[in-house]
């Protein structure tokens, strides 16, 4: 009992240090609403213009986004498709796997479930987080996911960063505490528009990862009613039939 | 049993309302098992409506198109065709496609929007073999018809609006799928919505 | 009509008996609580899983290039596919949920004391062959939890002498987890297993009717034959089967309807507990569905964090809290066979905690908090801290044993009523 009490204390301090080892960059919350259809087309319009080219989304059919974000087919055809794909297919590109992988160093991986796999927050922050760094074959880095092999595909809507480095002693040893990043050329958007397109388009990665979440609170809340109104009957039945046991 | 007196009224109800609660919890619950037997939305994708462009058939040629898995035919018919139509209504099973084989719009004698394209399923109404287009040999098996459709399995016989002939195994018309144009030149297999 | 065609089955097939034996006419005490209703929906989540896996057996399709895209095809093709795959990947996590409080029951209760051992071995091999399940069921989905989960625990067997090495190169089937072995999981998970499942379940309910059911007073409700007055036995109709062998105590009701409709309330809770789940929150937070799952199988690259699912986790952490890894194997089977040894480690006479003595009370309490501290261990990473806090635990859920056959020899208990209630 008692080493067990000993445990429990020396537990405290180790949650704090279990977050350490090595750097990692303060997340900012994606502002995440599926019912905000008109925020899910923007965020469509976006992927389509600026990811699609290079990540696939091989679960995903256009007409699925076109049902359920409301955007009829026809729309879908002109604005969302670029190849002669059909509607009903999946959005996928033309690039082929072996040759991209020679050139970002690795496929670029499909996107998906990629809200489901990161987090809404770590893309919208991943997102934003693009610095100058020469060093690297695209000339960018990411203060969020280090040595990204992804050029940054939205400099023109955003500008460029650069990063400033903040350092701390932690038992006599100098480790990188924080990346500040400032903005150094502007892009065709001002910093608010741009954090609302990231917004959206990390609501719509949110909502391919599950399309199935529009429907599902819905039915959910009915089962919920349906139980709630089971209970009161079956319980009464059970009292009923209890009455007689003392 | 317990000296109590059970009151027999209050317990019936109960039991039956519960049970039809219960009942429809589970014929709700029964849902997503039978409605996942539909077809997914990769097979509507696959059976999505088919476009055609007709531009470049001749008069008496035939294109195919899949349309659902099944072969779907377009008919160029030249005006000789469509003169004979009137001359053999006799011989027909159903002449005024009475039987609902084809769309409204397609109830008239050429069974067809427009009287020079037949567009139907080429499966034939007995068993399911897809029929030969015989173009100018059709007389060999109906005398004086020279064009029309022969079912190589078990014999049956269409004419050029895929109406039955009388004698032969296949008991109704060929299907007219639903289709509309969205041209002059080009036919949509398999929608019609906004069409008369 | 319906009369003569009931007649004409019961005279071919003993329907009507088999219900009036084990359900209309089975004596089972009133004084059943909350703890006795976790039988019931275990029964009913193993239905269940059997329904929504065959459903989902219909679009999955069994290889390595295949999984992966069928399991999204269920979830977004499919109509309700994603409800029948909630449903059962809820439904797996709720059995352990259910099964682990039925145990818990019956260690509180003494349920596995003579003469119920038979009964509750069968409970333990049931047990046994539900991790089997889960533990192939998780590799279906082929993403990369799956992989790497599989590829931990099928090492684990590469720690026996001599034979290891070649044994889990038989059971992969290959030099890595692949297709081969994806095929595999799969045959034993939706044929070989759930059939052994069955065949246990019903082994299980055969023996408790055998020996009837016990209670959270721990006292027989059936008596020697001719030792109770008439007016102590009970009123309702208790099949023969029983009432000839044994006089039935006044304290007893008939399991349907009466313990049926009580399981039922609980079962009504249950599903809304699961409804919430499945509708609104599926991943229960990366413990149901981990989020590195979302992401195809790589051979090539491990997560950076491997949790088993939280319901293999306690065993994980006894297996990483000893330094050794034969003896972290040999620990952490241990820790389920001491379980299957409880009927002869507590060598008390007395069954309900009710009436047993301090000691016991407090060793179970701190065995309950032990499993629960090792289970969220087990989804720690190894830091030195959590692994001296594993290693603790270990030797406390260990200690709950050793300790328990120690003082159950003369244990202080208090005196048994003579009846359930007067």
């Amino acid at each position: 009992m008692k080493k067990l009490l000993i445990a429990l204390v020396a537990l405290i301090p180790s949650l704090a240090i279990a977050a350490g080892g090595g750097y990692s960059h303060p997340l900012e919350k994606a502002k995440i609403d599926l019912e905000d259809k008109a925020s899910l087309q923007r965020g469509a319009a976006l992927f389509t213009n600026y990811c699609l080219g290079c990540h696939q989304m091989q679960f995903h059919r256009y007409n699925r986004s076109a049902q359920d974000l409301g955007i009829p087919e026809e729309l879908v055809k002109e604005n969302l498709i670029f190849g002669d794909q059909k509607v009903g297919e999946q959005m996928t590109n033309a690039m082929p796997a072996k040759e991209s992988a020679k050139w970002f160093g690795k496929q670029p991986p499909d996107l998906t479930l990629i809200a489901r796999l990161r987090s809404p927050d770590w893309i919208y922050t991943y997102l934003k987080s693009f610095y100058i760094d020469e060093s690297k074959t695209f000339g960018v880095n990411n203060a969020v996911f280090k040595d990204v092999g992804m050029p940054h595909v939205l400099e023109p809507l955003q500008g460029t960063q650069t990063a400033e480095f903040v350092y701390t002693e932690v038992h006599g040893e100098k480790t990188l505490s924080g990346i500040k990043l400032t903005q150094k050329t502007e892009g065709s958007m001002t910093p608010e528009e741009f954090d609302q397109a990231m917004h959206d388009l990390v609501n719509f990665l949110e909502y391919v990862g599950e399309p199935s979440k529009l429907e599902s609170h819905k039915i959910g809340t009915w089962v919920l009613v349906f139980l709630a109104v089971f209970f009161v009957f079956i319980y009464l039945l059970k009292k009923e039939y209890w009455r007689d046991v003392h | 049993m317990s000296n109590a007196p059970v009151d027999n009224g209050r317990r019936r109800f109960l039991t039956v309302a519960t049970s039809v609660v219960g009942g429809v919890g589970a014929v709700g619950a029964a849902v997503p098992f039978i409605a996942s037997w539909n077809p997914s939305a990769k097979a509507k994708a696959a059976g999505a409506p088919v476009e055609v462009n007709v531009s470049k058939l001749q008069p008496g040629q035939m294109l195919r198109v899949e349309w659902r898995g099944k072969p779907v035919w377009v008919v160029k018919r030249t005006d000789e065709m469509l003169a004979q139509l009137a001359k053999h209504e006799g011989q027909l099973r159903d002449a005024a496609s009475e039987n609902e084989q084809q769309p409204q719009y397609a109830t008239n004698q050429h069974r067809s929007i427009k009287p020079e394209y037949f567009v139907a399923v080429g499966i034939c109404t007995h068993l399911g073999c897809s029929p030969q287009y015989l173009a100018d040999s059709f007389s060999a098996q109906v005398e004086g018809v020279p064009s029309g459709f022969f079912c190589p399995c078990h014999g049956s016989k269409f004419d050029m609006a895929g109406r039955v002939f009388q004698s032969v195994p296949a008991p109704l018309n060929l299907v007219i799928p639903p289709h509309k144009y969205l041209d002059e030149n080009t036919i949509l297999v398999g929608d019609d919505s906004g069409a008369a | 009509m319906w009369k003569n065609l009931l007649d004409w089955i019961e005279y071919r097939i003993p329907m009507m008996r088999v219900a009036n034996m084990h359900a209309l006419q089975y004596p089972a005490p009133k004084n059943m609580n909350f703890w006795y209703v976790f039988g019931f929906i275990a029964t009913v989540v193993l239905v269940n899983q059997i329904v929504t896996g065959i459903w989902l057996t219909m679009n999955y399709v069994p290889s390595a290039e295949g999984a992966f895209a069928s399991v999204e095809y269920i979830m977004r093709d499919v109509d309700y596919g994603w409800i029948l795959r909630y449903m059962h990947s809820t439904g797996a996590s709720a059995f352990f949920v259910v099964v682990y409080l039925h145990m818990f029951r019956g260690m509180m209760y003494g349920s596995y004391q003579k003469p119920r051992e038979l009964l509750w071995l069968f409970g333990m091999f049931i047990y046994l062959a539900l991790m089997a399940e889960a533990f192939m069921g998780y590799l279906l989905p082929w993403g990369q939890m799956s992989y790497w989960g599989a590829q931990v625990i099928i090492s684990l067997f590469g720690a026996i002498p001599v034979i290891g090495d070649d044994l889990t190169l038989w059971i992969r089937g290959d030099y890595v987890i692949s297709g081969a072995t994806l095929n595999r999981f799969f045959a034993l998970h939706v044929i070989a297993l759930p059939l052994v499942i069955v065949i246990l379940v019903f082994l299980h309910i055969v023996a408790l009717h055998e020996v009837g059911s016990n209670n959270p007073q721990g006292i027989n409700i059936k008596h020697p034959k001719g030792s109770l007055k008439e007016e102590e036995k009970t009123k309702y109709q208790i099949h023969e089967y029983y009432t000839d062998k044994y006089d039935i105590i006044d304290d007893v009701v008939p399991f349907f309807p009466h313990i049926v409709l009580k399981d039922l309330v609980a079962f009504t809770v249950f599903c809304a507990a699961c409804a919430y789940v499945i509708f609104f929150n599926p991943e229960m937070g990366g413990l149901f569905i981990e989020p590195p799952n979302f992401e195809p199988a790589n051979p090539l690259k491990t997560p950076e964090h491997i949790a088993p699912v939280w319901y293999f986790t306690p065993f994980y952490a006894i297996l990483r809290a000893v330094p050794d890894k034969l003896l972290g194997v040999i620990a952490m089977f241990g820790a389920i066979a001491m379980l299957a040894a409880l009927p002869w480690v507590d060598r008390c006479k007395v069954r309900s905690i009710k009436y047993r003595s301090g000691l016991h009370k407090l060793n179970l309490t701190v065995f309950a908090i032990v499993f629960v501290l090792l289970g969220w261990l087990g989804l720690k990473p190894a830091t030195p801290t959590f692994t001296l806090m594993s290693q603790i635990s270990t030797l406390l859920y260990f200690g709950f044993f050793g300790f328990l056959w120690l003082y159950s020899k003369n244990e202080k208990t208090k005196p048994l009523p003579a009846r359930i209630s007067k």
